[in-house]
Formats: C-alpha cells, structure tokens, sequence
C-alpha cells in the first residue's frame, strides 16, 4: 500500500508538468481554436534560459525561474503579434503550419545556441525523501506539485477575479462582441500567448532536473500534454488540470504494477488515450459537445 | 423628445460585403436627446448601417459623431461613446449575467461599477436575483433586456439598438420599447433602433429613416408616417 501510494504521488508529480503544459495548449485553443504545436519549443527555449542563467551568470534558482518566466511572458507575446497574428486572417490550417514552422525554428535555434549537449540541471528542490504516514515521498514531488498548484490558482484568480482576465475570456468566447464594448481582441489573444509561454516554461523548468535538458527535452512531453489536454476537453482549464493528473497517476501505476508496459510503453500510451478519447467522446471530460453558432 | 444639437451624422455612408454593396450612400441625422428609428425589410441595409457606424464593416462617406469625424474599428468606436447591441441578443452566454455587466463598463476606469449595477438594476429588477448564472440560461427577452443593460454600464452617449423583437413574444417587446422610451425620457439617452416591426418602433420613435436596397427612401417624424396610410402600405406593411 505504502508503494502504491508513493507511485500515486510520483504520478502526480509527472502529471502536474503534464498539467501545465496541457493548459498552455488550452488557453491558445480556446482563444484561436488552434493546437500550438510549438508549445513544447517555446518550453524548452525559456528553460534554455533558465539553465544559462543559473549556470553560466551565476543567478540562484528562484531569481532565474522568475526571470525567465518574465521573457516567456514577452516572448509568448512577441510571438503572437510577430508571428501569428499576420496569420490570423487565414484559415485554422495556416495558422497550424505556421506553428509547426515555429516547431522546427526554435528547434534549430535552440541548437544553434546551446548545442545539441545533454546538460544536467539543478533542481530548487532537495531530493531526499520524507516519510507521511509511513509513505516515503520525496521533496521534490511535493515541490513539483505545489508549484503547478500555485500557478493554476493564480491564473484561476486572474481569469475570474479581474477586468483583464475577464476580456481575455470574453475575447476568447466571442471575439467580435468583445470589440463593441471596446476589448481590444488582438491583445488579449497576444496576453493568451504569453501565458500560455510562462506554463509551458513552469512545465520546462520542473521536468529538466529529472530527465535532463537537450533541444528535444519537450518533445515527448507534448504528446503527453496532448493527451492530457484532450482527455480533459480541449477547451476546459479544469479538464487540462485534471487530465494531466490522471493521465500522470495512471501511466505511472501501469508502467510499475503491469510489466509489459514498464517505462517504455508510456508514450504509446498517451497516444491511445489520444485516440480513445476522440474516438469514444471527442469533448473530453469536461468539455462541453460542440454547438455550432449560426 | 427633446431634440438638441445633432449627436450622429451620417453623409453618403456606403459599405459592402465582398461584391455585395449593402449602403448606397445613406445619410441620416440622430439628434441629442432623441429616439431614431431605422426601418425598412429584410437585406435593406438596417443593419450594415448600424456595423458602419461601430466601426465593424468596411464603409465609406462621412460619419459624425458629436462634432468629430468617427474613425476606427468597435473598440475605438466603443470609447467614443457609442454602446452598439448587436441583432440577435448582444450577450456573452457563457458569462454571468454580472459578468456581461462588468464587461459592459469596459472602456471605464471606475473601480468599483456597485453604483452602476444598482442603477441598470432599477431598470431591470430581476438582475440581481440572477446576478451569477450564466447568461446563456435567461429566456431570450432577458437576454435582450441584459444586453441592454450591459450597454447602459458603458454610459454612452448614443445607444444603438439592432432588432431588439428580434424572436421575442409582443408583450416582451412592447416592455423592451417601453424601458428604452423611459430611458430616453428620464435619463436623456440618445437612441438609435433598427427594427422590422415598423409599427412598435414608431410607436416609441421621434423621426425614423425608411430604407430600401441601401439607400433612404423615407424619413420624416414617426407620427406623420405613421399617420400616413400610403407609406404605411408601401413601405411599411401594416
């Protein structure tokens, strides 16, 4: 029972990266109903920046995190305006490719910069563990947690409880009635993308310590935000959230307790979650079944 | 029924729609103080004209608006002064009512829009009993009623109504018509309303603008048209 419930908390801390992630890629769907395939790049470029700043100029940890997550926000931002938004006027589809485009570019960026090296990166967070209730669970997964929950109650205070957050989601609902009361849409999109950059760099920061920091570090971990993100409905926050969770505490008890699956069969088994979840019910747990507006 | 100095002009407007010209050069006149009415049949540009005033369709000519050239799109539109509620209930349904409310009072500054909220609540009394449901669970003369109010947090200058009978019941509507007339009367709101149902907004109008295919076939004050049985026939069809 003990293992079990260590196995839970260790789901749970791989879940919550997943989670944040899986959030990122919603804010930008419910905002420009596309899937930002660049998402775990941009991850990965900001955790670049992080990594250059803890080890090459000396910052500690937790300066370093919020800087970076100060240049995600403005690179989120400056990608959206620079980028995406010339797009806008097209179709889905063109947007979509112009997000593989940027999947490629900060790839080879990335590599252009820091070279294609494995990098070991510190963890703010002690890896011994302590003992709850006879379950050894280590500091780190309690901190990983904790920091995912921190940020999602943060964001839920700013969508609910504030004049920006609410035109970032009327500009999200129903962007033209968002303009007549005189939200400027672009920018809230532009703000959504810079949220969505600071997620995606939490997530990069808190999964580097453990599996080491190369260009492909977000590679895998987008198919797993996918799943996550899908599982829970493309465009419910709580859903990305919960289907992070599940999917995180669920791969871990099948690759522990099921032998044949073991570490290896954990990607594949994202991608059947994918593949179930759109087959069986497209919208997800929480989403809501697709009305189309006349 | 005060009529003061002209609070929106409009000269030679024209718009289109790709290959479409909806407007072919209307020019029409709301005084301060006044209730405008815009009507006409399906497809004779009501509503392109109320869009070229937001800001929301592409349009040419010369639009005035308290002394100065009106330019930009609905969000500098919306500064301006000018509350548009679109045809076909202007609420974000997936927002609480107090929500819709609060974005109505966007362009803003004030801190706390309490004072606000009692006010378009005395209009409408049911609002607070409602305050935190999503809008999309009123029954659709609620939802135009809440679309109204959300413009009246805005406190504009020019309220620009589109349709409002859209889909309501007649005793609906004649409650609609009678909130906006009381509005103007108590509170000297400017109004501009597109309506198909020639005969309400008559009723409610001080002058009204008839158009057909793009351009103004008719205007004059309500109760001359109203009184007049060969426009009514031909134009107005009742």
């Amino acid at each position: 029972m003990a293992d079990f419930m260590q196995q839970v908390v260790v789901g749970l801390s791989s879940g919550s990266i997943y989670a944040s992630l899986a959030l990122a890629l919603v804010l930008i769907h419910r905002a420009t109903g596309v899937i930002n395939f660049a998402q775990g790049e941009m991850a990965t470029f900001s955790t670049y920046i992080a990594w250059t700043l803890t080890t090459n100029h000396g910052w500690s940890y937790w300066p370093a995190f919020a800087a970076t997550l100060i240049l995600s926000f403005a690179g989120g931002v400056a990608i959206h305006q620079g980028v995406i938004r010339p797009n806008e006027k097209g179709s889905v589809l063109r947007v979509v490719i112009v997000t593989i485009g940027l999947l490629l570019a900060i790839n080879g960026l990335v590599t252009l910069i820091w070279s294609g090296e494995v990098r070991a990166v510190q963890s703010p967070f002690p890896t011994r563990t302590i003992d709850i209730g006879g379950v050894a669970i280590s500091i780190q997964d309690i901190g990983t947690i904790g920091v995912v929950f921190a940020t999602v109650v943060v964001l839920w205070l700013l969508f609910q409880y504030t004049k920006v957050g609410l035109a970032m989601r009327a500009a999200a609902v129903n962007p033209a009635e968002a303009r007549l009361v005189g939200v400027r849409v672009a920018w809230m999109l532009s703000l959504g993308w810079g949220l969505a950059a600071v997620l995606g760099a939490i997530s990069g920061m808190l999964a580097a310590p453990s599996v080491f920091l190369d260009p492909n570090l977000m590679a895998a971990l987008l198919i797993y935000a996918f799943a996550a993100a899908v599982l829970g409905g493309i465009d419910s926050p709580i859903g990305a959230v919960v289907g992070g969770l599940v999917l995180g505490v669920g791969l871990n008890l099948l690759g522990t307790y099921v032998d044949f699956v073991g570490a290896d069969l954990r990607l594949p088994g994202a991608l059947l979650v994918i593949l179930v979840v759109l087959l069986v019910k497209p919208s997800g747990i929480f989403g809501k079944t697709e009305v189309k507006r006349v | 029924m005060s009529s003061g100095d002209v609070l929106l002009r409009l000269d030679g407007v024209e718009a289109r729609y790709g290959p479409v010209q909806a407007l072919r050069g209307i020019s029409l006149e709301v005084p301060e103080g006044a209730v405008v009415a815009v009507l006409g049949a399906n497809g004779a540009g009501k509503t392109t004209t109320l869009r070229a005033v937001s800001g929301t369709v592409r349009r040419s000519g010369t639009i005035q608006f308290a002394g100065k050239a009106l330019h930009g799109g609905p969000e500098a539109v919306a500064r301006a002064g000018i509350a548009h509620v679109p045809e076909g209930r202007g609420t974000f349904t997936e927002l609480t009512v107090v929500e819709n409310l609060r974005l109505g009072a966007y362009t803003r500054r004030e801190r706390s829009l309490d004072a606000d909220i009692d006010r378009v609540s005395k209009w409408f009394p049911w609002i607070p009993d409602r305050a935190h449901q999503p809008a999309g669970t009123l029954s659709g003369g609620e939802q135009q009623m809440l679309a109204v109010a959300r413009a009246l947090m805005a406190r504009p200058r020019l309220l620009m109504l589109d349709e409002p009978s859209l889909g309501l019941a007649p005793m609906i509507v004649r409650e609609i018509f009678r909130i906006v007339r009381e509005l103007n009367e108590r509170e000297g709101l400017t109004v501009l309303v597109v309506e198909q149902d020639a005969r309400i907004a008559l009723q409610s109008a001080d002058t009204a603008y008839v158009l057909e295919v793009g351009r103004v076939a008719l205007a004059g004050p309500s109760d001359e048209l109203r009184e007049n049985e060969s426009v009514r026939r031909s134009y107005l069809g009742y």
